[in-house]
């Protein structure tokens, strides 16, 4: 008998999206507030999760159409990036700084090269839980 | 501001990151790989120079002081060892382009025994216990993958009991390291020094160093070694020579740092017991190596007693020991990397690991022969070659700390390595093949390519002595001394 997952498939439709902002507001809250790479992309993950879920890996696929194993080493790449560019820059390795600007819609805004280091994490993360999720789901 | 120090770091790391993108492009993951690997020789030697010249080095990341952040430190020890490190490492990596085989290198072997390197040689450049925690555990997760890579029975089995064995044994470095922060209050490693020696080393901080010495001697296989034989013998021929050069290595010069950097107050509970174990190892070392027909299984328990041979440097704690210590131990990496490399080769060319069953190879393999002779010889420590500097420092130093039995056992340990390799020799290499030997195949003579320069190198090392001196003295002051560690580290 072929189960019907309508009701699942519906929630999951909008919950996805409700979890997904969750996730990238606390990717931002990290500076100042509980949160961060880390969680975020855990987050984001278990949205991911709940697609598969209610739907199947194919879906996942076509969704996302990305090779996790890259993400998560364009993750890597972004960390070291901010790290090298502090060589660039001729000061000690993974230096840090920070600006103030005035953003439309947003007013004054901190920005800090850290945040692009927790971007890094934010991908690693993802690409790590999903390539791990996957390749498990897939055996038979 | 010194960047110098992460860029042997940062080198294999780049690349390891790079190769992900290309897992299916074997030649140009090998080539990339290739290229980085002697680049990162190039670097750490330049590294060596400069703290040849200008002294201990140290870069606080982010721009943070001393006791706050993360510091680098390239003292004259750590350095070497990078060194070395890069070197053992490349000629590993350029077996591996020959013997890994394809189905390894799709499976991103190439990234995973990069990572293995950014955790080794961070594990030495690093000025902070818990950052050395980290890198130790980089070093490890890659060395997990490494030897499951391939998915063999064997393999599946043994790594199940090194993960086991090496969780647990993070889980007390972790442990201990929290034990430490709770009395002291800092994680720096010159900082911790400083902060000892003003508590004076008392019954709970000698407790704590006894927890990192069984912490670090279940990682370098110090009397603890009863993990090591298994899990070394199941992976290729490349990569257990990465790990019997490398990582008991990595374990080895935790034991050194800590043992002179922060706990050397009460040398008379902490190094005894290091002296003690160290003959232990020696002994059951030999042991080992003088009961086994497996070839592979003699390599293993030779590397068991080498580290505690170099142990019971640490234990006399003098300058000579000291220094000797260090010689050998530059010399021990290279030189079983090389019986590695030479053993994989041996099993490549009869098919069988025993030695009971080979015989003859010498007409067929003169080059062979004579390379494993000479490596033979430089690990006994037969005086033009590099492992006799180095042993002859450590019985000097071993005899002036009084520790005269330990001393003994020393020699007896270095009669009965040279009876277990010369077994090997004479029953590979001489009389009559026993079986069918693999005709001399086209191109597989390169294999012993990167081998014939560790050769050359232990030679060197022996041989330039004279040379090499300063450097290995620069390293001993440095240890004898803590306090220039300290003042270069915290720059009061």
């Amino acid at each position: 008998m072929k189960t019907n997952d309508v009701i699942l498939q519906t929630v999951a439709k909008i919950v996805v999206f409700i979890i997904l902002t969750f996730s990238v507001f606390l990717f931002f809250a990290g500076h100042n507030n509980p949160g961060g790479g880390f969680i975020g992309g855990l987050v984001t993950a278990a949205a991911l999760v709940l697609l598969a879920l209610a739907f199947d890996l194919e879906t996942i696929r076509k969704v996302v159409p990305v090779d996790f194993r890259k993400v998560m080493a364009v993750g890597l790449l972004i960390a070291l990036l901010t790290g090298i560019g502090s060589l660039v820059l001729e000061v000690p390795f993974l230096s840090h700084t920070f600006g103030h600007w005035d953003l439309p819609l947003l007013g004054d805004t901190e920005l800090a090269t850290a945040t692009l280091f927790d971007l890094g994490v934010y991908l690693a993360v993802v690409g790590v839980t999903m390539t791990i999720i996957l390749s498990i789901g897939e055996d038979h | 501001m010194n960047n110098l120090l992460i860029m042997p770091l940062l080198v294999p790391l780049v690349t390891a990151v790079v190769l992900i993108f290309f897992n299916r492009q074997i030649r140009l993951q090998k080539w990339i790989s290739g290229l980085s690997a002697l680049a990162n020789v190039g670097v750490a030697g330049y590294l060596v120079h400069v703290v040849r010249q200008e002294g201990i080095q140290t870069l606080n990341m982010g721009g943070w002081a001393a006791p706050y952040g993360i510091v680098f430190v390239a003292d004259m020890f750590a350095a070497l060892l990078v060194l070395t490190t890069t070197i053992v490492s490349a000629a590993c990596l350029y077996y591996a382009f020959g013997s890994i085989g394809k189905e390894r290198e799709k499976f991103y072997f190439y990234p995973f025994f990069q990572f293995l390197i950014v955790g080794v040689i961070g594990s030495f450049l690093t000025g902070d216990i818990f950052n050395l925690f980290v890198c130790f555990e980089v070093m490890l997760i890659s060395s997990y993958a490494l030897i499951v890579l391939g998915g063999t029975k064997k393999q599946l089995r043994e790594s199940l009991k090194y993960i086991l064995i090496n969780i647990i044994s993070s889980a007390l470095f972790v442990a201990s390291v929290a034990y430490l922060y709770a009395v002291v209050g800092t994680l720096n490693m010159a900082h911790l020094s400083v902060r000892v020696a003003e508590a004076g080393q008392g019954g709970v901080l000698t407790t704590i160093s006894v927890l990192f010495l069984i912490v670090f001697g279940l990682k370098a296989g110090l009397f603890l070694y009863f993990w090591l034989p298994g899990s070394y013998k199941v992976p290729p021929a490349a990569i257990t020579a990465v790990f019997g050069g490398l990582l008991t290595k990595v374990g080895l010069y935790a034991i050194i740092r800590t043992f002179t950097l922060i706990f050397y107050h009460d040398p008379y509970i902490t190094h005894t017991l290091i002296g003690w174990l160290a003959a232990a190892t020696m002994l059951l070392g030999v042991i080992g190596a003088i009961a086994y027909w497996d070839i592979h299984r003699i390599l293993i328990y030779n590397i068991v007693a080498a580290v505690g041979f170099i142990a019971f440097g640490l234990a006399a704690a003098n300058q000579a020991a000291l220094e000797g210590a260090i010689y050998y131990l530059v010399h021990d990496m290279i030189v079983k990397a090389l019986l590695f490399l030479l053993g994989g080769t041996i099993i490549a060319y009869t098919g069988t690991a025993t030695i009971k069953e080979m015989g003859g190879l010498m007409r067929t393999r003169p080059v062979l022969g004579w390379m494993f002779f000479i490596a033979a010889m430089a690990l006994v420590g037969v005086p033009p070659l590099s492992g006799f500097i180095g042993k002859l420092l450590i019985v000097e130093g071993g005899l002036q700390a009084g520790f005269y039995w330990i001393t003994g056992i020393g020699l007896l340990t270095s009669l009965l390595i040279l009876y277990s390799m010369m077994r090997i020799f004479m029953n590979v290499f001489w009389g009559v093949p026993k079986r069918p030997l693999s005709e001399p195949k086209k191109g597989t003579g390169w294999l012993l390519l990167p081998a014939s320069c560790l050769v050359i190198l232990t030679i060197v090392l022996g041989l330039g002595a004279e040379w090499i001196y300063p450097y290995v003295n620069q390293a001993g002051e440095t240890l004898l001394n803590p306090d220039q560690y300290i003042q270069a580290v915290l720059k009061e």
